[in-house]
């Protein structure tokens, strides 16, 4: 059922990126997230694995402030980056988000040209000092996105018109180009096809030797064949949290034990 | 029997089909309700269909027809002894319409005998009296001629009339019967009932588009008598407009045109900013509260009658600016000006401009929003680089919409920018509109053969066509913003 070899995979420790305590959240009066505590490591892939409303994106969405543009969303507890709280008042969501990047389920290129989608965060954060080095960043991020090859040569044709496979990988090599310091993946290859799934999972592979990524997958195999550490959320709590070849060989709770089988979901 | 009572009949016919349809079905079906194709209710339409559509369009087709055949018919009578100096056919022919209405209604009222009037002659009797009695009134002495047609007028329409009754009956029941022999189990009754649903709906748009096609024909028809009496290089070329009761007129469109496209552009000047900034705030940064609020308080304004604009232009803001800018400015002592009538439509255009940029940019799917704040963007910052050049064609229909309307506004400029016609710069100067001047040529009390009257149509037709295409280009590219999302 999952790739073998992948699970037994590195697990050295590596130092704590996100730090999470106590956090809940709401939906108006609904409890949708429930005292989560959770310790995400720096250059390590974590993924969010559990049954569809369980709270993982949520979750995730948490961890760069994105819920703050929903109105009837609250966050409580401590959720520190570095051991800052980033729900600090003295914290600027929007510069948070600069280092915190997100990639979304469904691609979701601007509509303006390939280069316009990476050069956007590089630009609104000042990061390039000339145009030539905005040239340097593009090209960087796209290589980074490993899709440098496939659109070199139309990098000013609308970034709408590439497949869906090349367009994730764009919007991720977009998120690439604010050089953030974690990157959140909402469901990434679930609107995409098989090969152009396995192009993004390599992806993500690679990216691990300069980010903390994390990513919510439905996909059971692809936690296993991406993540070293996996998380599983059942009803808004965090049931276990461990290495990925522990919670896939030998998970401690029943519940978890049921989802990874298939007994429940 | 009259016409109402024949609808009336075909209706009852129909009806009447509609339950013997539905029972004959489900007899057919030996009250088995399952093996019939479609439910019962729907054999039950297809008899009414098939009894009252060819009756009821048959008997609205004659209803139009009879008077013209029968006309044709009667008119031959009169010979041109019997049309009085400075009148015309078609007003004899209203006095023998009027004459046979009469002669119906004594009849009717038992004043007089079938008999009594066909031996009655116009130049024994005085039938105007007679008639007057009656409460007809018929312009000028009766004529023997006239009122012989007009006793053959009443004849045939009455046969007409008969035949038309016995025609629709027939029609009506030959088609319940029709669709009553082909009701069996397997007849596709519910097809039947989806052609006449697909039919209604095509009739309706069709009322639509004919109604379009009829202005446009009565414009060109109406247009080409002025191009005989006034050549068309002149209209277009002519820099003047000054028409003039005695003839020798000129009537140049263009400081019509010109005084139109100004007024409208300082309008859209004013309400294109206002109201894409209102559209960005209530889209994006106004809270559901302060929404359901603001945009129907924003949408009354498009309610407002444009009189009331008028109003407005020219008791409050037309002196207002008067005083304080052109004035000062040295640029007019004038109340009425291109710059009032522009502002205050630009005012009334707020509200388009808002509700319609609000649509488009709400349209703009979420997914762009969350990828813009989750690369760190502030939300002036989405909503500049994102968001208006998502919506950008959209917006760009929604300005043209705008546009349009302001070309065919008329009373805010009446009331706001005057009636000179003028080719100027000064936004403070009175100028005036195609509009105004297609209202002041036609309500004037010139001939209206005259191409000081005619000049009118051919002044709709360009504003038609000005506009026609702003709105097809407003179409285009609403169409093609389309294109992207869906």
């Amino acid at each position: 059922m999952y790739d073998a070899p992948k699970l037994e995979a590195n697990v050295e420790q590596n130092d704590i990126k996100i730090n999470a305590k106590n956090v809940q959240v709401y939906y108006g009066a609904t409890h949708a997230i429930k005292d989560v505590n959770i310790d995400i490591e720096d250059k390590t892939v974590t993924a969010f694995i559990g049954p569809s409303g369980c709270g993982k994106s949520t979750f995730l969405r948490c961890l760069n402030r994105m819920n703050d543009t929903i109105d009837v969303c609250r966050v409580e507890g401590d959720i520190l980056l570095d051991g800052e709280d980033i729900y600090d008042k003295r914290v600027d969501p929007v510069q948070l988000r600069a280092k915190v990047g997100m990639v979304f389920q469904k691609p979701n290129p601007f509509p303006k040209s390939i280069y316009d989608n990476i050069a956007y965060g590089p630009r609104i954060h000042g990061l390039a000092k000339n145009k030539a080095d905005l040239d340097e960043i593009v090209e960087k991020s796209l290589r980074r996105g490993a899709i440098w090859n496939e659109v070199k040569d139309r990098l000013h044709e609308p970034g709408t018109g590439l497949s869906g496979g090349q367009q994730q990988r764009l919007c991720i090599a977009r998120a690439v180009a604010t050089e953030p310091e974690v990157l959140l993946m909402d469901e990434p290859c679930s609107a995409l096809d098989p090969i152009a799934t396995a192009q993004v999972e390599e992806l993500i592979d690679e990216l691990r030797g300069r980010y903390s990524v994390v990513i919510v997958t439905h996909s059971m195999q692809q936690a296993a064949r991406v993540s070293q550490k996996t998380a599983f959320f059942h009803l808004g709590n965090l049931v276990e949290y461990d290495d990925t070849a522990t919670i896939f060989t030998n998970p401690k709770d029943e519940r978890t034990e049921s989802y990874i089988t298939g007994r429940i979901g | 029997m009259s016409a109402g009572l024949v609808i009336l009949a075909v209706v009852v016919i129909a009806t009447l089909g509609f339950f013997l349809g539905r029972s004959r079905a489900i007899r057919s079906a030996e009250g088995d309700v399952r093996k019939l194709h479609s439910l019962p209710n729907y054999y039950g339409q297809t008899v009414f269909l098939f009894s009252a559509v060819p009756a009821l369009l048959v008997t609205f087709a004659w209803l139009l027809l009879q008077p013209l055949y029968v006309e044709s018919q009667v008119s031959g009578m009169i010979t041109a002894s019997d049309i009085p100096e400075g009148g015309s056919l078609s007003l004899v022919m209203a006095d023998v319409r009027r004459i046979s209405t009469g002669l119906d209604l004594a009849v009717s009222s038992g004043n007089l005998t079938e008999g009594q009037f066909s031996a009655m002659r116009a130049d024994t009797t005085d039938v105007r009296a007679k008639l007057g009695e009656l409460g007809v009134a018929v312009a000028s002495e009766v004529k023997q001629n006239v009122f012989e047609a007009a006793k053959a007028y009443r004849a045939q329409t009455g046969t007409l009339r008969m035949a038309m009754t016995v025609v629709a009956l027939v029609l009506a029941l030959g088609g319940a019967l029709l669709a009553m022999m082909r009701i069996t189990p397997e007849f596709r009754a519910r097809n039947v009932s989806e052609a006449a649903v697909k039919a209604l709906l095509i009739l309706s748009s069709m009322v639509a588009i004919l109604t379009t096609v009829g202005i446009i024909f009565s414009l060109l028809f109406e247009t080409s008598n002025f191009f005989r009496l006034y050549p068309a290089k002149d209209f277009f070329f002519n820099l003047t407009w000054n028409p003039q009761f005695t003839g020798g007129s000129d009537l140049g469109i263009a400081p019509l045109l010109w005084g139109t496209l100004y007024v409208s552009f300082v309008a859209l000047v004013f309400a294109v900013p206002i109201g894409l900034l209102v559209a960005v705030y209530l889209s994006e940064y106004a809270s559901r509260r302060v929404r359901s609020v603001v945009k129907p308080a924003i949408e009354v304004l498009a309610g407002i009658p444009t009189i009331v604009y008028g109003l407005f232009a020219l008791i409050t803001v037309g002196p207002l600016l008067r005083d304080y800018f052109a004035e000062p400015l040295g640029l007019g002592t004038s109340s009425s000006s291109v710059m009032t009538a522009g502002v205050v439509m630009g005012i009334m255009l707020i509200p388009f401009v808002s509700s319609l940029s609000d649509d488009v940019i709400n349209a703009v799917p979420q997914a762009m929003r969350d990828g813009s704040y989750g690369l760190g963007a502030t939300q002036s910052e989405t909503v500049k680089q994102v968001i208006l050049p998502a919506a950008l064609p959209g917006i760009v229909g929604a300005i043209l919409l705008a546009a349009s309307r302001a070309i065919g506004e008329t009373m805010i400029v009446v009331m706001g920018a005057g009636a000179a016609a003028k080719l100027s710069l000064n936004p403070f100067e009175a100028m005036t509109t195609i509009t105004v001047k297609i209202v002041s040529q036609l309500t004037g009390d010139t001939e209206f053969a005259s191409p000081e009257t005619l000049v009118a149509f051919a002044l709709g037709l360009s504003l038609f066509v000005v506009t026609l295409g702003l709105n097809i280009l407003a179409l285009y590219i609403v169409r093609k913003y389309r294109e992207q999302y869906e």
